[in-house]
């Protein structure tokens, strides 16, 4: 019983609104990325989940129990920052017992778990080493174990991952999903990084403004967003504003079909076609669903695939991502066709 | 024309080492001329017999002036009174200057930060005398202090804290408390609000995230604060001698003695060397603890 739970929480700073009523579930013993741009909240509400900030309006719930009025020492969570935060004063093994000495547990006791913690993210042997004599990689590794060996409720993650080069970044995203899963925490995370959260969590909340924008499954909410926001902040997005007429759309660049049922004739809608769900067309009949003319303006080469930038017959940019099977294709300046399935086309409610 | 242009890019060790000579030559050419020549003349003549000015005798060497606490028991007690001065006013200026160091680095801000800065650096720009010459206005018999306390409690007797030991300290604790507050600002300011959110999330209440996180983070500045007020307390003459009066004998009036009234210039500087070493002595035994601690910081 240590699933998490806000409910119209609310944070101003002067007279900026930073978090307005938002409602929130984190579901015990899964991973949840809340994903936003800068400026969006999601720290805030990490920080009031954890109690080092205190909201001015709502309630936080963790296994049942308001905990709002509950002070950050006695919560009971873990939590990892975005600086590591670790003592600069203290060796490895001083830092992860750190909190198991101020629950009391010392001694024998305390060494047995801080050599347990060390040993879930591969730094054993490292005891008497200091912060400063570690790897950017290792002192997180450190911040995550000295987190949990209090076996809290929830562990906090604040953007944990985004001061380590790339390479290190995806090592330890398996790394972070590996011991999570071993641990069975609740785990909630916070960054900016899309990929990021698609690739580690159970659960994606986008956050746009201080409100959840959307909730779901990571493959769910980049199959099908919601909203504008949505479909262009998690992922890329070419967009077409048309209106309902009959069985299509009528946009500038030509007429668009859905799969699911379309408004009543005469809404103006937006759909959302994902870069990778669209293909160049090669001579020949046009196959079955949606085909818009377009020209191509430039590729950018890199490696296993390679991103098309297109000027529609309406002005308008699109962007198509394809994988480079073949070496021959078209050239800047060639007018193209672009294809892609009427079940690609997601229809937005902005 | 070329070869100004690539000899002023090109690596050229020698002249990199002129230069680095030329930039630190001026300032320790002037401290070998003020501070070790005269400082190299007062140890030759700590072993001298008399003073070598205005007497026509040959110069006589001796050890005796090394002796001065053998041959002057007094001398003993005077150095206690001097060490006491030393360790209370350095642990006053540590308690006193650490929390306002704190306060200062995590409370207050832009302008505010700035003009309490200004009055924690004020006593540095009033001059030493008129600072301990007011202090005795404050604290002799019906003085401002007195009044004061007279107004809250009439029928109290007088403080008659001038001419005692701890007005001596009081002085002392006036003058050297802005090196406190500035050396621990500087550590306090080096601990990033990172640490204590972290100390917290761990289970640690106000208490515990002093003593485990913020003090021996702030160790480096309280080390460095203690030696820069430390070694010239011991050495102070002026707030003994106008604020302890007659009890206010210490290591550093002796030696002003030496120097002022009894011209016994050699026992003077023997005294001195001897407190040097003395100050040498308890930094070396303290070092190794203090490497150890500050390595880390």
């Amino acid at each position: 019983m240590s699933g998490v739970e806000v409910r119209a929480v609310s944070k101003r700073y002067g007279a900026a609104s930073v978090l307005d009523a938002v409602d929130a579930r984190f579901p015990e013993g899964r991973f949840t990325s809340l994903l936003g741009p800068s400026g969006s909240g999601k720290t805030t509400l990490l920080r009031i989940i954890g109690g080092f900030v205190a909201p001015d309006g709502g309630r936080v719930v963790i296994g049942g129990a308001d905990v709002t009025a509950v002070p950050l020492w006695k919560r009971r969570i873990g939590m990892v920052f975005q600086s590591y935060a670790l003592f600069p004063h203290m060796t490895v093994a001083q830092n992860v017992a750190y909190g198991l000495n101020r629950r009391g547990i010392r001694g024998a006791a305390a060494r047995a778990e801080v050599g347990r913690a060390l040993e879930l993210v591969h730094l054993t042997g490292f005891d008497a080493r200091r912060p400063k004599q570690l790897s950017g990689g290792q002192q997180q590794r450190v911040a995550l174990a000295r987190a949990i060996v209090t076996k809290p409720r929830v562990l906090l993650l604040d953007e944990p991952l985004s001061a380590l080069d790339r390479r290190l970044r995806q090592n330890m995203q398996i790394e972070l999903k590996r011991i999570q899963r071993e641990s069975g925490l609740t785990t909630i995370f916070v960054t900016h990084d899309q990929e990021e959260a698609l690739t580690l969590s159970d659960t994606v909340a986008i956050l746009d403004r201080g409100r959840i924008v959307q909730e779901g499954a990571p493959a769910d909410i980049y199959e099908h967003p919601r909203t504008s926001f949505a479909a262009a902040f998690l992922g890329d997005a070419n967009f077409f504003r048309g209106t309902v007429r009959g069985e299509a759309i009528d946009t500038p660049a030509g007429p668009i079909r859905i799969a699911g049922a379309l408004p009543a004739p005469g809404t103006a809608v937006t759909v959302a076609v994902r870069p990778e769900k669209m293909t160049l067309l090669s001579a020949g009949p046009d196959p079955a669903g949606n085909v818009i003319d377009a020209t191509l303006r430039e590729i950018i080469y890199a490696g296993a695939v390679s991103t098309f930038l297109l000027t529609g017959s309406d002005g308008a940019e699109i962007k198509v991502l394809s994988q480079n099977r073949d070496l021959a294709g078209p050239a800047p300046g060639a007018r193209v066709r672009l294809a892609w399935a009427p079940a690609h086309t997601v229809l937005l409610a902005d | 024309m070329a070869d100004t242009a690539t000899g002023a890019t090109l690596p050229q060790p020698s002249r990199g080492g002129w230069r680095i000579l030329a930039l630190l030559a001026p300032a320790y050419g002037w401290l070998l001329l003020t501070v070790f020549l005269p400082l190299c003349a007062m140890l030759v003549f700590s072993f001298l017999k008399t003073t070598p000015f205005g007497s026509r005798q040959p110069l006589v060497f001796t050890f005796k002036n090394y002796l001065a606490f053998v041959d002057r028991p007094y001398l003993v007690n005077v150095a206690w009174t001097s060490l006491q001065l030393g360790l209370w006013t350095t642990g006053l200026c540590a308690a006193l200057g650490l929390p306002a160091a704190i306060a200062l680095a995590r409370a207050t801000r832009g302008r505010t930060r700035q003009v309490l800065f200004l009055l924690t650096i004020l006593p540095f720009w009033t001059n030493g005398l008129v600072r301990v010459f007011s202090w005795t206005m404050l604290l002799r018999e019906g003085g401002l202090l007195d009044q004061a306390v007279h107004l809250v409690w009439p029928g109290a007797g007088s403080l008659s804290l001038l001419y005692s030991f701890p007005a001596v300290v009081i002085g002392l604790v006036h003058a050297y408390l802005p090196y406190m507050i500035l050396t621990c600002y500087l550590s306090v300011v080096g601990i990033e609000d990172g640490l204590i959110d972290a100390a917290r999330s761990l289970g640690a209440r106000t208490p515990a995230v002093f003593t485990t996180v913020i003090l021996p983070l702030c160790l480096p500045g309280l080390v460095s604060g203690a030696i820069l007020i430390f070694v010239p307390v011991i050495g102070a003459f002026m707030e003994p001698r106008i604020l302890g009066g007659r009890i206010g004998v210490t290591m550093g009036t002796v030696i002003e003695d030496q120097f002022t009234s009894a011209y016994n210039w050699p026992l003077g500087a023997a005294l001195s060397f001897t407190m040097l070493a003395a100050v040498l002595v308890i930094f070396a035994a303290f070092s190794g603890v203090l490497r150890k601690r500050l390595a880390v910081a």
